[in-house]
């Protein structure tokens, strides 16, 4: 937020809040213990908004649940910042001190009135208003958000949707006001600050800062790195289309089967003159490989550090031996460079941290190991060992002198863009993806326990349209998107509404989900849009077995 | 620790302020003999500085203007915690000042002497609100009529309590004792064959154990259903394991109607109340809706009735296993604490490992993301790393 990639808040700071606004998560089921905390808030009087395409387990907690169409969040907040505006709700002290670009940003709005709105979301105009009255009027509200808003095509635009909400009512920088992005795997946040990021050196700096630069260089013994920013995944996909990337190496990922258009990109990695797959698991990306490094699982087969959602680095721990040849990580990369000629050893997890921490001067030079052992964690900022770390940011927001308020906050005007995938005649129906409770991304982790809960994959639709379409629960359909078509049965969900369908992407060995889904990508971010596609359900030959029962819904 | 809100239980949530940074109240830190000057009981306002909610420092921005250490603290932490008065009250005689709002069991903990601290507790827990069921943590208290579960009354100005009487030793021991008469306990905490030790229990005088009830009779008895026993034989609630998944079991011949599952299901921690407690007076028992297998109940399996039983009726499926096998070996485990590698919220998790097996996992109760709590990914999502 603000130059920093990290939400802005502590978890428990929702426990304390007025009002929560779970916007685009179903964190019941994909972040339960973050909802805990939200639990805890709604125990102490919280109100809280759901918004979201379905009425998920996470709705069926809030006061309200505005049920808009996939793809118009944009059109919705916008709407919600010109009730604001209009409704003379504005945070003006907030917004005069500490924010930037109000003008242009109200110029933007003014068109997405509440009727164009319910217009464009489906979301009805006073459910609308009085989210906006509820947020602006709260003393201490939260947007958190999930994949619900990032996994769109243009996905940053639609974080500073958000954003901007908050500006606009000075919901951040105090506690229990924040912006809270909710991250998906236990070190996204980790791997961005580490500076698995096209733009980033480790600890946030751009790679083009001379004086970040200087300072690696001294640690390094090398300067020789590029200062523009290299590609990101969906970039990277589009060179080995181009044929200008013959060689990856890809390190925990399943790009195989969790890419957007999967049999798109399972055919670009066939044709890489050299595919290296490091990995805990034999992939489907692995058997595409030439060559696979065994790692070891570093969460409990060897020692380092992740980073949480709220922008805690903890200590994991080796607790089980791994097996056959299993290397760490680091000890694997250390190795190749060896054979590549420069000898980098085989330091430890603590001593790499080390050499981090002495270059991360902002927000890690503070984390030794003894002190993050001692603490249970430290969120960065935390420049210096006597720091005790920074669970709430952006408070100088609020700070009386200007100089110490520092750089204003600058709202980023936005506009509505449907998804690329459009809906007509061919392919009526929205597919998205959703998440399970009991699973997790491709499954590979979550397919090996036995989960009481788990129910075969299917097509999860509305009763509505199945009915429409003469399809009984249970019935095996053809999934057709136009990049794909799959087969799988149909389970009726209560939680969709009409002309809204969902797979997870769990389970792919049973549908292979996506290649239905679409590759386009948000240019900012490089995400791809996988929460959109447009289907159609067609009927097969009538041998069906129905299901005994509506499908159970986890969470509730 | 305060028993108010759910805010991280210490310094394992890492965010209380740190004492030589400029807060609210802060001439408290100074030093406990502050606590004897002074104002009388009452007048004073000194605060607490453990407050309960994980607010530090909030002048670190990584896009500020670049600030020293001297800057720094000049603006200083922001203080949001209320801040709370201190009541004096006695323990056996001694006078102890304590955060208003603080239980006599935290004065016994925080304050006491080794003995004191040393209060019997079975239905409590540090990260659960007081439950109040299990009376084995009761004290006296000065002017109070019936003895008192320390848990969870709140201390008062002047209250004067005691924990030494022969009166609370006596009931301790009945507690200990009934229980014991009735219910497994030899799966009990280290702490709770302890306490039966020191108490002097002795369950057999209450004559042999009734034999087991048949699998599923306890769950149809209904209320004012129940006949006085012939004294002949110990009332017990013994009945068959039920194993119904292949995550967990519940080994209810053990189970002392605690609560602690019911809450952590409930609201103190997951909010799904798949269970409750079932019928009434020795036929109470807890139960899912409808006395349904868990698979087709509301369910979640997060475990986390597993993580707060005191007494062993509630196991992992796999420690059943072993222990109906003869391998258990918990002297034999390690415990490494690491974090989850599912999704962002960063659980710390303890995986119990023996022979290079995980066979349990749990979570610090102090942690503040997950405050011991977790979901069924973090308890039970672990065979993808089994090397079995």
């Amino acid at each position: 937020m603000f130059g920093a990639g990290g939400g802005t808040s502590a978890y428990v700071e929702a426990e304390h809040a007025d009002l929560l606004v779970l916007w685009g998560s179903n964190a019941r089921e994909t972040h339960p213990i973050f909802f805990h905390h939200v639990l805890q808030g709604l125990r102490n009087g919280a109100r809280m908004y759901s918004v979201d395409p379905r009425h998920t387990s996470t709705a069926r907690w809030a006061d309200a649940w505005l049920g808009l169409d996939v793809g118009t969040d944009i059109a919705l907040a916008n709407a919600i910042g010109r009730e604001i505006i209009h409704a003379g709700l504005v945070n003006r002290a907030f917004v005069e001190r500490a924010t930037t670009g109000f003008d242009d940003y109200a110029a933007t709005v003014e068109p997405y009135t509440l009727e164009r709105a319910e217009e464009i979301t489906g979301v009805p105009a006073a459910t609308i208003r009085e989210l906006a009255h509820a947020y602006a009027r709260a003393d201490r509200a939260q947007i958190c958000w999930t994949l619900g808003i990032t996994e769109h095509h243009n996905a940053a635009d639609y974080v500073f949707a958000l954003i901007n909400l908050a500006l606009l009512t000075g919901h951040v920088g105090r506690y229990g006001s924040g912006l809270v992005p909710l991250r998906g795997q236990n070190n996204v946040q980790g791997g961005g600050d580490m500076g698995a990021i096209p733009a980033k050196l480790p600890g946030g700096y751009d790679v083009g800062d001379e004086e970040a630069r200087a300072r690696y260089a001294a640690v390094w013994g090398s300067d020789d790195y590029p200062r523009e920013p290299g590609m990101h995944l969906s970039q990277m996909f589009e060179a080995m289309e181009r044929g200008e990337m013959r060689a990856l190496y890809c390190i925990g990922e399943n790009p195989a089967e969790s890419e957007a258009n999967a049999a798109h990109a399972r055919h670009l990695l066939e044709g890489l003159d050299t595919l290296i797959v490091q990995d805990i698991f034999r992939t489907a990306t692995a058997e595409l490989a030439d060559v696979v490094f065994p790692a070891t699982a570093d969460w409990c087969e060897y020692e380092g550090t992740v980073t949480n959602s709220e922008r805690r680095v903890q200590r994991v721990r080796k607790a089980i031996e791994p097996p056959g040849q299993a290397r760490p990580d680091t000890h694997i990369i250390c190795a190749l460079a060896t054979r590549l000629g420069h000898d980098w050893g085989e330091p430890t997890a603590e001593e790499v941290w080390d050499e981090l921490r002495s270059v991360s001067l902002n927000w890690h030079a503070g984390m030794s190991y003894a002190r993050l052992d001692a603490l249970g964690g430290i969120q960065w900022p935390c420049p210096s060992e006597d720091h005790p770390g920074t669970p709430l940011m952006h408070a100088r927001l609020w700070a009386d002198d200007p100089a110490e308020r520092g750089r204003p906050a600058p709202f980023t005007p936005v506009e509505h863009v449907a998804p690329v995938d459009a809906l007509d005649d061919e392919f009526p129906i929205r597919l998205t993806t959703v998440r399970l409770l009991d699973a997790y991304n491709s499954g590979v982790q979550s397919g090996g326990y036995s989960s009481p809960l788990r129910v075969p994959e299917s097509l999860r639709i509305d009763a509505g349209d199945a009915a429409r379409l003469g399809i009984a629960n249970g019935e095996r359909v053809r999934v057709v998107s136009r990049r794909g078509a799959v087969e799988a049965p149909v389970g009726i969900d209560p939680s969709l509404r009409p002309g809204l369908a969902s797979f997870t992407p769990h389970f792919t060995e049973e549908v292979d989900v996506n290649v239905l889904t679409n590759d386009a990508w948000d240019p900012k971010s490089g995400t791809s849009e996988f929460k959109a596609t447009a289907i159609r359900v067609e009927k097969l030959a009538p041998v069906s077995s129905p299901m005994p029962s509506p499908m159970p819904v986890a969470g509730a | 620790m305060t028993t108010t809100g759910k805010g991280p239980a210490g310094p394992g949530g890492g965010s209380t302020a740190p004492a030589d940074l400029p807060v609210d109240g802060a001439s408290e830190a100074a030093g406990s003999t502050a606590l004897h000057d002074g104002p009388p009981p009452g007048e004073r306002t000194d605060g607490d500085t453990r407050v309960p909610t994980a607010v530090g420092p909030t002048v670190v921005d990584p896009v500020a203007p670049a600030r020293g250490p001297e800057e720094r603290l000049s603006s200083g932490p922001v203080m949001l915690g209320p801040i709370r008065r201190r009541v004096s009250l006695t323990l056996d005689g001694r006078e102890v000042r304590v955060p208003e709002g603080a239980t006599i069991l935290d004065a016994l903990h925080d304050e006491g002497t080794p003995e004191q601290a040393d209060t019997p507790t079975i239905c409590w827990a540090p990260n659960m609100d007081p439950i109040n069921a299990c009376r084995v943590c009761v004290v006296e208290v000065e002017g109070s009529r019936a003895l008192v579960p320390s848990c969870a009354r709140q201390c008062e100005d002047g209250m004067a309590v005691r924990t030494d009487t022969e009166k609370v030793k006596h009931s301790r021991r009945m507690v200990l004792e009934l229980l014991a008469s009735s219910v497994d306990m030899d799966r009990a905490s280290a702490d709770v064959q302890r306490w039966m030790d020191e108490y002097g229990v002795d369950a057999q005088r209450y004559g042999p154990p009734a034999p087991p009830a048949a699998a599923g009779e306890r769950d149809r008895r209904h209320a004012g259903h129940h006949h006085a026993p012939d004294g002949a034989t110990a009332a017990t609630v013994h009945q068959p394991v039920k194993v119904d998944n292949d995550l967990y079991v519940r080994d209810y011949s053990r189970c002392v109607l605690c609560y602690k599952c019911v809450n952590a299901c409930g609201s103190d921690a997951q909010f799904t109340f798949a269970i409750t407690a079932a019928g009434r007076g020795f036929d109470a028992r807890i139960a899912t809706e409808y006395d349904n297998p868990l698979p087709e109940s509301a369910c979640v399996y997060c475990g986390n009735c597993i993580g707060v039983c005191p007494t062993g009726a509630l196991i992992s499926r796999r420690e059943y296993e072993l222990r109906e096998a003869g391998d258990w070996h918990p002297e034999e485990q390690t415990v490494s604490t690491t974090v989850c590698s599912f999704c962002g919220v960063g659980c710390n998790l303890e995986l119990h490992v023996q022979q290079n097996e995980i066979v349990n996992v749990t979570s610090p109760a102090d942690h503040s993301v997950t405050h011991g709590h977790l979901c069924i990914k973090g308890r039970f999502g672990f065979q993808h790393v089994q090397n079995l």
